[in-house]
């Protein structure tokens, strides 16, 4: 693949690059380590001024773009993001820990303590808050790119708009589209798979429809979504249980508003049948 | 005269995945106390998995670590099988191992690259290294891509891949699509072995130690998948017997707990723990290679694991070939299997090393319990000790160098702190001399 000339930076100077890591796996700052083929041509374009993963060189800010990865889940982080936003010129918070609250704002639905005594024989050592919640509760977000993980073409777009002075092109329709584009078969109609692509964000290329699997939304909602009639049509003809619905709203992007509505009324309606 | 009480400290551990600490105190008698604090925060993996569907499993745990998610599928699917009681054809388990290669070179790869060689060339990241050898990274990152090429290929994506279940694969790609991958395999083979004959040329501080060395075993091929937990001083059991032989015990220091041998201690797991057990089952070319260079197994510097970590990539390479090669398509994707009570348990080899899971589910297939042990926090204890044994060689020097090599022997093992559970913040603490 030729090096994209949109990461020839148009900045005056050469622009700080900074990359935070909060409560996560990595994988969203691997994405830009994965970038082997533009990844030298990034480090002439930007200066890396702060990426642990990477490099122990540390600049200090302020920073002319921040990648922030991950949630807020300590009392240490709560303060750590406040600083981070008064050093970034310009904020841009990656994956789903960061947009939704990750896979680990489960605990959100559930009582931590326990959780704590679950995984501690010592709980008592454990600094922890009651809920994981995504960078933009706490502080302006730029922009935000959604996915668990991120798609590293996507993150390049984000880096280059910004060096360009442009706004990101990132596509917000629903991964049905990207069937559509990839001319899948689609798994839903043909298979009675259960899919959660038309209310899913694109960005991952429909990846889970080509390898026969229903989408599990691990990308998040897309814009204006109807996840109301989705469930219903996942309990109504496809014969998913109301637990099977909830386990899919309610699996990395379970803090995005539309998904967390849903799966808190479906959660209610349960309990008053039971 | 009193001795100078001094703390160093360095606000991140660089170079490795997470957040860690390192506290010291010493005085001119010795090391009295080492402490790795590890305070990634904790995500409770173990707690929320109870409740959710048994097949989520793989996915849910793959969310770890985005470095080495393949490790946490296969550990999580092979506990769910042998908790139903499903065993695997021929065809699919190949083809596990041809993705647990992709894995291997690739987290193998970026650990070489990005966060261990510019230690040795005194670079603080791969893109300054890139400056003055450029070879060297391009070669990295050529290798790099061809690990992924093989995770995108079974596994869909590089992070987190979308298709692996329990059972098998959701779908398995054309025999042409893997053959479509040989040439860019060779290209890597040819690369690795310059980059194994680069590392092997690397200056290697001195540092010889005693490990337990643990790992899977078996008679048959070089450990990915399956294997008897065996080490170095006698141990070898059943992986079903893993908790009556290893315990994880909270220290106040770090959110990872740590992982003893019962009665023994301390142990290693990883890439030269494997290699030191399992040298006979490596090729005939890489243990030629391996001997070339003078780096016949038993390996027990730690600074040297960079050249075992490539003899692996040199290895997983050639495995992949011969894999793909011998690719036989399965009869079925997956193997169907239906939800009931039951308990399982299974480890893996992770490119870090063992990852044992054990797992439990009620007759809906729903998760009851969940128990997940990652190599670094079975590494954490080793890590301490190690440093505790080096350090009285190199107190004289100056604390920034003393510094910067306590920080090079935590990265030594490839630490991936989100998976225990980054940021060095190194206190050395030299005590006065007492006046008795």
């Amino acid at each position: 693949m030729a090096a994209d000339s949109q990461l020839i930076s148009r900045q005056p100077h050469k622009p700080k690059l900074a990359v935070w890591k909060f409560t996560s796996c990595d994988g969203c700052q691997l994405s830009l380590l994965d970038c082997e083929d533009e990844l030298l041509l990034l480090g002439q374009e930007v200066e890396i001024a702060y990426f642990m993963e990477a490099s122990s060189k540390v600049e200090e800010g302020p920073y002319d773009i921040s990648l922030v990865e991950g949630s807020i889940t300590t009392p240490a982080d709560l303060l750590r993001i406040q600083e981070v936003r008064r050093q970034s010129k310009f904020l841009v918070s990656i994956g789903a820990c960061a947009t939704a609250g990750g896979i680990q704002a489960l605990r959100n639905f559930a009582d931590v303590v326990e959780f704590t005594s679950v995984v501690y024989a010592e709980p008592s050592y454990i600094h922890t808050l009651k809920e994981s919640t995504p960078i933009a509760a706490h502080v302006p977000v730029d922009f935000e790119l959604q996915g668990c993980p991120i798609n590293k073409l996507q993150l390049l777009e984000v880096i280059s708009a910004f060096l360009n002075s442009r706004a990101p092109q990132v596509s917000s329709h629903s991964v049905c589209i990207e069937c559509k584009l990839k001319n899948n078969v689609c798994v839903w109609v043909a298979h009675g798979t259960p899919c959660m692509g038309p209310v899913t964000h694109a960005g991952c290329g429909a990846l889970c429809p080509s390898y026969n699997r229903g989408c599990y939304a691990c990308y998040g909602p897309k814009e204006n979504p109807n996840g109301e009639s989705l469930c219903h049509w996942w309990e109504q003809n496809l014969g998913a249980d109301r637990s099977t619905v909830i386990e899919n709203l309610r699996n990395f992007n379970s803090l995005s508003p539309h998904f967390k509505e849903i799966s808190q009324d479906r959660e209610h309606r349960q309990k008053g049948k039971s | 005269m009193a001795g100078k009480s001094k703390t160093i400290k360095v606000d991140y551990l660089a170079r490795v995945e997470g957040e860690g600490a390192l506290y010291i105190r010493y005085d001119d008698h010795g090391v009295h106390e080492v402490q790795l604090k590890i305070f990634e925060p904790p995500r409770f993996f173990e707690a929320f998995l109870r409740g959710r569907d048994y097949t989520e499993a793989p996915d849910i745990t793959a969310r770890i670590c985005g470095i080495c998610p393949v490790a946490y599928q296969m550990s999580a699917l092979h506990a769910m099988e042998n908790a139903l009681g499903l065993v695997p054809t021929e065809p699919l388990r190949n083809l596990r191992r041809l993705l647990y290669c992709g894995e291997w070179i690739e987290s193998h790869m970026l650990h070489i690259s990005m966060l261990h060689a510019p230690d040795f060339l005194g670079y603080p990241n791969a893109v300054a290294m890139a400056k003055d050898h450029p070879e060297v990274v391009q070669r990295a990152l050529e290798i790099k891509k061809t690990g992924n090429a093989l995770v995108r290929l079974l596994g869909g994506r590089e992070v987190h891949p979308i298709n692996v279940r329990v059972g098998g694969f959701y779908r398995v790609p054309g025999l042409e699509s893997f053959q479509a991958l040989r040439p860019q395999l060779l290209e890597a083979h040819t690369l690795a072995e310059l980059m194994t004959r680069w590392a092997a040329g690397l200056p290697f501080p001195h540092c010889e130690q005693s490990y337990e060395c643990v790992a899977l075993s078996n008679p048959s091929e070089y450990p990915m998948n399956e294997g008897r937990i065996v080490s170095n001083r006698g141990l070898d059991i059943s992986v079903k017997d893993y908790e009556k032989h290893f315990r994880e015990q909270q220290v106040p220091h770090s959110t990872a707990l740590h992982s003893l041998l019962i009665e023994r201690g301390a142990y290693l797991v990883g890439p030269m723990a494997r290699y030191n057990l399992s040298y006979p089952q490596l090729s005939g070319e890489v243990r030629s290679l391996a001997e070339a260079l003078g780096f016949r197994a038993p390996c027990n510097n730690p600074f040297k694991s960079i050249v075992v970590r490539c003899l692996e990539v040199l290895y997983a390479l050639e495995e992949a070939l011969r894999l793909i090669d011998t690719f036989q398509p399965p009869d079925e994707p997956y193997l169907a299997v239906e939800p009931r009570e039951a308990s399982g348990c299974a480890a893996t080899e992770a490119p870090r090393g063992l990852l044992y899971h054990r797992y439990a589910m009620n007759e809906q297939g729903k998760i009851t319990f969940a128990k997940i042990v990652a190599p670094t926090s079975q590494n954490q204890k080793t890590i301490e000790d190690d440093l505790r044994l080096m350090l009285p060689k190199f107190m004289h020097l100056p604390e920034q160098q003393l510094q910067g090599l306590c920080e090079r022997a935590i990265r030594n093992y490839d630490p991936c702190i989100s998976c225990s559970t980054h940021f060095l913040q190194l206190h050395l603490q030299h005590e006065p001399k007492r006046i008795s």
